[in-house]
């Protein structure tokens, strides 16, 4: 009888033992869902355009008469608006970060964190709709001649998304830099401010650096305050006071009409989501490089 | 000495300048979210009715309501929950008790990592390859249940693995020592006190599932939906009717942007009454998330 049991035991855990791997590896079944996915779709559009056309043509206008394939536009779109976003997020979110380290008494840190943490917490949709109808009429008033649709408000409000994420992270990183390091500077006479740009920024400078990668890749992969503000219009260029798609943004637009399967605007959006995911992945890889080789040891 | 004390005075200056410089970036962090909020509820909160959320959308703004939205989300939010919880909390375990460390366990942890920087309509193209038309399950509330599902695997996993890492080894020795078996130890010591954790770490999951657009455009979800799917409960046998999975459906996003990509500003109105439903859904989980922190953080004492 207690044999029995005894054998049912070890099954039993074997078993438990298997379905909890099972579990643990589907993460690596995703990824290999998604690359498979990306890669399959898109190898069926690159045998219909050429990569030179697709790197090179100046046009996005897959869904044309005289159709063009040149995803620039896009990229342009995208890195246009994320580069605004990064332009106010990584200052603002920079001095949060050293203010609520290096000034802010113990509670105003705990109450205003988890506040500024809302921030990111807030769905992109409602960013969106801040951008279009509160964000662009208030920098009409500024700039009279800025069309409704721009990649400006969107850049702004994507800025605004990211700032937790620049100032948390940057602000642990800040937080776990040993108290001797400032001891150290106080006794040298060094001011606050002297303290936290001579001696805290240098050493959290790798946890920050992959903080503001972090952030760059959310604006690079956002989707609903481009697809709502910025227009959906691909346009080769960098002034962003003008109208232009993103890279997310089209596949949107296209994901709303009704393709159908196989043709090549359906094959479009997965070449867009895989030069996307080629993007952030890249992004994400530098940013974890960069958190193991200049951590500091302490 | 004159020259140091001027040295020290402006090197104070620039200090106590930066102190206001942080104080202002900080303000104008928590004033944004202030303006977006007024912004929103002040557009928003007269539309909001008893009839707003039993009405379905029109083509009359003032007619129009949520009701097959927030019908949709609580839907699609019940699959996703039913998915990722035995799957994210499975996985986590795996990976905190199990998992020797190999080549094997570190590509799962690397490759976790990077599934969390995957932007969300990435995850939205796969499904419609993957879930829509390879597996054949339509662009249904199914698909969309198991698409945010996937994106927020990564947020459960890593709340479960924290949750049960903060667990002392004495529980763990304790139940071994007792003859317990390593399931026996997880199931009636880990799980149980882990729960606290892992239950908000999967609220907070939640909460940025429900906000999700992008991924649920992509796959087709449509954007003007004027019925409801079939009941998953009715008076006749079977009782239970799983048709409502393969229904299709619109979410509370969705409308929104629908309503917002309208060019009249009566729709714009609606969009905002929207929205505010959807902060609000967002902010009381993420409140009862931090609730539920704060309690079980004061509750336990190891």
């Amino acid at each position: 009888m207690v044999n029995r049991n005894f054998t049912f035991r070890l099954w039993r855990e074997k078993a438990v033992r298997v379905s909890l791997f099972l579990a643990a590896f589907s993460s690596i079944a995703i990824t290999a869902g998604i690359i498979g996915i990306l890669l399959y779709e898109s190898s069926i559009f690159f045998k219909a355009v050429p990569l030179v056309d697709f790197l090179t043509d100046t046009e996005w206008t897959p869904l044309f008469e005289s159709a063009h394939f040149g995803i620039m536009p896009l990229v342009t779109g995208t890195l246009v608006t994320s580069i605004v976003a990064l332009l106010l997020a990584l200052p603002v979110g920079t001095v949060i970060a050293i203010y609520l380290s290096e000034y802010a008494p113990y509670r105003v840190r705990e109450i205003v964190k988890p506040i500024l943490e809302l921030l990111g917490a807030i769905p992109t949709i409602i960013y969106g709709y801040f951008a279009l109808l509160f964000v662009t009429p208030l920098l009409q008033r500024l700039m009279p001649e800025l069309p409704g649709f721009n990649m400006l408000s969107a850049g702004l409000v994507i800025g605004v998304m990211v700032i937790p994420y620049v100032s948390s992270l940057s602000e642990d990183a800040m937080r776990a830099v040993p108290h001797a390091i400032r001891e150290a500077s106080y006794a040298m006479g060094a001011t606050r401010l002297q303290t936290a740009l001579g001696a805290v920024v240098p050493s959290a400078f790798s946890g920050m650096t992959s903080a503001y990668i972090l952030a760059f890749s959310r604006a690079v992969g956002e989707t609903m305050v481009v697809a709502v503000a910025a227009g959906m219009q691909p346009n080769l260029t960098l002034d962003p006071r003008q109208p232009a798609a993103t890279l997310t943004a089209y596949i949107v637009q296209v994901s709303l009409g009704d393709l159908p399967h196989g043709s090549i605007g359906y094959q479009t959006i997965f070449a867009a989501g895989l030069v996307l995911f080629l993007m952030t992945l890249g992004f994400n890889i530098a940013g974890s490089i960069l958190r193991k080789r200049f951590r500091e040891v302490y | 000495m004159a020259e140091i004390k001027k040295l020290i005075r402006r090197q104070k200056r620039w200090d106590l300048l930066f102190g206001l410089l942080g104080i202002l970036a900080t303000f104008s962090g928590l004033l944004t979210l202030l303006a977006l909020l007024i912004d929103l509820a002040s557009d928003g909160l007269p539309q909001l009715s008893w009839k707003f959320f039993i009405s379905f959308p029109s083509r009359f703004s003032d007619q129009a309501g949520i009701l097959s939205a927030w019908v949709g989300t609580t839907l699609v939010m019940l699959v996703t929950a039913c998915s990722v919880v035995p799957l994210g909390v499975a996985a986590g375990i795996y990976l905190e008790e199990y998992a020797k460390k190999n080549w094997l366990s570190t590509l799962i942890e690397i490759n976790i990592a990077n599934l969390a920087g995957v932007p969300s309509i990435v995850y939205g193209l796969m499904a419609l390859g993957l879930f829509v038309y390879r597996l054949r399950l339509g662009q249904s509330i199914l698909t969309a249940g198991l698409t945010l599902a996937l994106l927020i695997l990564p947020i459960v996993i890593v709340a479960t693995r924290e949750a049960i890492r903060a667990i002392p080894c004495g529980i763990r020795e304790a139940a071994q020592a007792l003859g317990a078996t390593k399931w026996q130890m997880i199931k009636d010591h880990l799980i149980p006190y882990g729960s606290g954790g892992i239950l908000t770490g999967i609220i907070i999951a939640l909460s940025r599932a429900i906000g999700e657009t992008a991924p649920l455009l992509t796959i087709g979800a449509l954007t003007f939906i004027a019925f409801l799917p079939e009941a998953p409960i009715s008076g006749e046998f079977p009782f239970v009717s799983l048709t409502w999975l393969r229904s299709p459906f619109t979410v509370l996003p969705i409308q929104m942007f629908n309503w917002l990509s309208r060019p009249q500003a009566d729709f714009h109105r609606n969009a905002a009454a929207a929205g505010l439903v959807l902060i609000f859904m967002t902010l009381a989980m993420n409140g009862l998330a931090i609730f539920l922190r704060y309690r079980f953080r004061r509750r336990i004492r190891w």
